[in-house]
């Protein structure tokens, strides 16, 4: 199964369209679409507005590939759960999101070696294509790096910020 | 002589900002520990805890803003926190300035999501939270966000 997910405030007609399209073209019938806000409906591909946080956990566990807006919710659990990954960043300009920190972030990820993306929808419906190739490109564990908690516990037990 | 365990409220909004409040679990161990967001359904992920529901808004919308500061304060006088900490958004913000009025403790780790400049929340964070931390390390600056690694656990 192929989850797409586009997180919750804002429409991505681009994402859910060029996917919807794909699956068509392919006949691709092992595809849900998590659309939001999104205003343009699926034709093809079974679509829901939203997915409560203990099924979505469940669908995510499930899924094969997951197809995303660069969401950080989103991205952390596909790594955690060594899901292929690909992420489209929501563009500001476009209406999508009130600033560019999708895109962002998306670039520094992936300079970081954590994610594929898809800077539009050329790019997207090419890396479509090629999705048997699409590999898992990091993992994380269930938590933050150990030096970030223990720094947080440090201070909550009383000691200085900056050490 | 029983020892008071550390009162902690860990507030966010709903979304990837919970997400990474979650990935910080390991540093909340030992204190009595308050979850709180948005969203009434993430309840079941935090089996255990004390859990409270708080209402959001953003930045155009007044009366919903103003609501929103009720709510953030009647969770505050409910749990009486010895420490906050939130990882965003807008409502954690507040919620760190309310807090410091109460003379509570108040820690602000911005969002992973924010890799080319801190939010505007996460800018104005910097003035009120006592530990204030941003996940990119080029954002640190030598008076703060300060950089202590990050919730992919780098």
């Amino acid at each position: 199964m192929i989850l797409v997910t586009v997180g919750t405030d804002l429409p991505f007609n681009r994402l859910v369209q060029t996917v919807d399209e794909w699956a068509a073209a392919f006949g691709r019938t092992d595809v849900l679409a998590q659309i939001g806000e999104t205003e343009w409906t699926p034709k093809h591909i079974p679509f829901v507005r939203f997915i409560e946080p203990v099924d979505f956990n469940k669908r995510f566990s499930e899924a094969g590939v997951i197809i995303a807006h660069a969401g950080m919710g989103t991205i952390l659990s596909a790594l955690k759960f060594g899901k292929p990954l690909i992420v489209m960043p929501r563009r500001a300009s476009l209406g999508e999101q009130r600033n560019e920190h999708q895109l962002a972030t998306a670039r520094y990820l992936e300079a970081l070696g954590k994610i594929t993306v898809a800077l539009d929808e050329t790019d997207l419906r090419r890396r479509l294509e090629s999705l048997d190739q699409l590999e898992v490109k990091a993992r994380v564990g269930p938590y933050a790096s150990q030096r970030l908690t223990e720094s947080i516990k440090h201070f909550i037990a009383g000691g200085n910020a900056a050490c | 002589m029983s020892v008071q365990k550390t009162k902690l409220l860990a507030i966010s909004s709903s979304g990837g900002h919970w997400v990474q409040l979650q990935r910080l679990r390991p540093a909340f161990e030992g204190c009595d520990v308050t979850f709180a967001t948005t969203r009434d359904s993430y309840r079941h992920e935090v089996e255990g805890f004390r859990f409270e529901v708080i209402l959001d808004a953003n930045r155009t919308q007044k009366l919903k803003a103003l609501l929103m500061l009720f709510s953030l304060l009647k969770v505050l006088l409910k749990v009486r926190p010895d420490v906050v900490i939130s990882t965003g958004a807008m409502p954690g913000y507040f919620t760190l300035r309310l807090a410091k009025l109460m003379r509570c403790r108040t820690i602000w780790v911005d969002s992973i999501a924010n890799a080319e400049e801190l939010s505007l929340s996460g800018q104005k964070a910097g003035r009120i939270a006592d530990l204030w931390l941003t996940q990119w390390e080029h954002l640190a600056r030598p008076e703060g966000p300060f950089f202590k690694g990050n919730v992919l656990g780098d």
